[in-house]
């Protein structure tokens, strides 16, 4: 049968929802076939994650706590792929943005509890947007490729964060375990219902990246430069400038997720820190086609997969990489079905009903 | 340092290079049919786990290998349905391949971290001294004195070179990588070829992980490729998309990869986890170095990360 691929027409936005729905529920069924492959049954494996993701109120506070590095990353990397600027280095923008927050929490430890914490935001924003500006310098300047450039930060700012915890920063009190000492009170966010207070910081950065890519001149500036540089170009924009400026804000949105982590989760710098948030949160950046408000549904999502993996590790015995390979798997899905979107397959008969539509 | 140390350093160099080499050459054949792979860290993974599980368990290193090719091979066909079939975005589809694969070997592995492959398994890549080749002063200890992966990965990268600039189909996926539609109507059978080319990528880049795990290192660790696959993609830039300029590429690396372990026994006084950011600084330096001088010879693939899409050209 001969078939060819023809363009459809804008779909509406609950034909792109099924579509999208459908993706979801096939990405499971391919984990749920990959479950069973383990000998175990899928259904009872799902619904014991759920339980591990919400099943109590513990549960539920630790899912929102791992929600909540997510969100703030995610929005990050929104702003910067809206740009087509694949910064995959928000890994190691969380790691700086937490380094940077570490040397005034270890520093000026007994300074009054609110400035302090003021001092470690902004010292994580300007670690983090620090981090991001290297390689948008490069690729302003001469056209650097950013995707190896941002990720080899990486690697350079975990290797970094090694050498403080066994080197200079290595806590004397440790007795020779190199870890780097645990922050003072003054120094860890406080709780507001139950979880750190991070997931209002999350809330407030929703609202505010929703309203700069949506209302503000940057923000569209960085979505015409992402559609087309050289219709940024013949608008007068300042591509440099705007390559900048957006990763400034990328990599310093990241780096407040570090300081979150490093002051609420672990009260110290390590070189767990980030634990791979830099690259889940790329999925979900992506799943949520870059809209801030989905992002927050798509990362608590994310965040009970993991919260939940982690119950069911315990329960089955299953590897929590088995939460990476889900994700992925969805992704795959969501990444497919995009050309369901926008394309549908014509076979032959259809296509002589509709040869005047499809030259066109 | 003394000539003996010297040349000491240079071999382990080529030896650390190795895997980058298979890697590097997987990701130039890829990117030559004008897809963007950022999955070359994922399908190391894979190959290294499946080509370890298959070692482990059947003491057979041919059949390893070959499973590790598969695994690559079958991590890269998930790419190539995606972003060739189904023109998904090449950034994001290969970011997905790469957490896919870090997943995948994770949840493989779980069972074999810490365990050790059988003697009876590493006799196959016991050190062969080649015959003339082996003979050179100091250079046939260098390069011809090691495992046969070691040779097999010198020979494909000259029989990539060959291929790419010397037969009818190298220059047919050269033109696929540049002008597609211009390839297209030429008749080449351009998603034959992206399709082909994107999976014996893949399989490169699996066995490429696989010497890391089965001859490198030879124990199973979580993560055993720490960053390899994306030197790779580094490598495929510096290279300039030249499966000759790789070999040097990678065993350059290969030596900044091992400096500073090497360093240490030298009385030098810095941290080894300065020196262990070393490879991934000099890549950010050699790109930066590639970017600002342009010129058209060492310029990537003109389709580079473009879906072809017959119908809008």
């Amino acid at each position: 049968m001969q078939f060819r691929i023809v363009k459809k027409p804008e779909i509406s936005q609950k034909q792109y929802i099924m579509i999208l729905l459908t993706a979801i529920v096939l990405a499971l069924i391919t984990s749920g076939l990959f479950i069973l492959i383990l000998g175990l049954n899928p259904f009872y494996v799902y619904s014991a994650m759920i339980k591990g993701a919400f099943g109590s109120t513990y549960r539920l506070e630790q899912t929102v706590v791992k929600a909540i590095p997510l969100i703030i990353v995610s929005l990050g990397i929104a702003i910067a792929f809206k740009m087509k600027f694949w910064n995959i280095g928000a890994e190691g923008q969380i790691v700086v943005g937490a380094l940077f927050a570490s040397y005034i929490a270890l520093n000026y430890g007994e300074a009054p509890r609110a400035l302090l914490l003021v001092a470690m935001l902004g010292a994580g924003f300007l670690g983090g947007s620090l981090w991001g500006l290297i390689p948008a310098f490069f690729k302003a300047r001469w056209g650097t490729n950013e995707v190896i450039v941002t990720l080899m930060m990486n690697y350079i700012a975990l290797k970094w964060v090694t050498y403080l915890q066994y080197g200079p920063w290595k806590d004397s009190a440790s007795m020779g375990f190199p870890k780097i000492a645990n922050f003072t009170q003054n120094a860890i966010l406080p709780k507001l219902l139950g979880v750190h207070i991070g997931w209002v910081i999350a809330l407030i950065l929703t609202a505010f990246v929703f309203i700069f890519m949506n209302y503000s001149k940057k923000g569209f500036e960085i979505a015409v430069l992402g559609e087309s540089s050289n219709t940024a170009r013949y608008a007068g924009i300042n591509i440099s400038r705007t390559i900048l400026f957006s990763m400034l804000l990328s990599g310093g949105i990241a780096g407040l997720a570090g300081m979150i982590q490093a002051s609420a989760v672990s009260n110290t710098l390590s070189v767990e820190i980030s634990g791979g948030v830099g690259y889940t949160a790329i999925i979900t950046a992506w799943l949520a086609a870059l809209k801030p408000p989905w992002i927050i549904v798509v990362s608590v999502l994310f965040a009970a997969m993991v919260q939940g993996s982690s119950f069911v590790q315990t329960a089955f015995g299953i590897s929590a990489a088995s939460a990476l390979v889900i994700q992925a798997l969805i992704l795959f899905f969501v990444l497919g079905s995009d050309f369901f979107t926008k394309y549908k397959i014509a076979f032959s008969s259809e296509l002589l009903a509709h040869g005047k539509e499809t030259k066109k | 340092m003394n000539t003996v140390l010297v040349i000491a350093f240079l071999k382990a160099a080529v030896i650390a290079g190795t895997p980058l080499l298979f890697a590097t050459l997987g990701e130039i054949m890829t990117e030559r049919a004008g897809n963007l792979n950022l999955g070359v860290e994922g399908m190391m993974l894979m190959g290294a786990v499946m080509g370890f599980q298959v070692g482990y368990s059947t003491s057979n290193p041919l059949l390893a290998l070959i499973a590790a090719a598969l695994a690559g091979g079958a991590g890269a066909l998930i790419f190539a349905f995606l972003t060739v079939s189904l023109r998904s975005n090449q950034v994001v589809s290969g970011l997905a391949l790469t957490i896919f694969g870090t997943g995948f070997a994770g949840f493989v592995g779980q069972g074999l971290v810490g365990l050790k492959l059988s003697e009876k398994f590493s006799a196959g890549f016991l050190k062969i001294k080649l015959p003339l080749l082996g003979d050179i002063p100091a250079l046939g200890e260098i390069f011809f004195n090691h495992d046969i992966l070691v040779y097999i990965g010198y020979l494909t990268a000259i029989i990539l070179g060959l291929y790419l600039y010397n037969t009818r189909n190298g220059l047919n996926l050269r033109a696929v990588g540049e002008n597609p539609a211009a390839a297209d109507a030429a008749s080449v059978r351009v998603t034959r070829y992206k399709y082909l080319h994107i999976l014996l990528g893949g399989a490169l880049c699996g066995i490429g992980g696989a010497y890391l795990s089965l001859v490198y290192v030879p124990v199973w660790q979580e993560n055993i490729t720490a960053g390899r696959g994306w030197i790779a993609v580094a490598l495929v830039i510096f290279s300039s998309w030249n499966p000759y300029k790789a070999v040097f590429g990678a065993f350059l690396f290969g030596g900044l990869d091992i400096i500073g372990f090497r360093l240490q026994g030298t009385g030098i006084v810095i941290s080894q986890y300065i020196f262990a950011m070393i490879p991934y600084l000099v890549t950010i330096i050699i790109l930066v170095v590639v970017s600002f001088k342009k010129d058209r010879k060492n310029a990537p693939p003109k389709s580079l990360g473009e879906p072809y899409f017959r119908e809008e050209r």
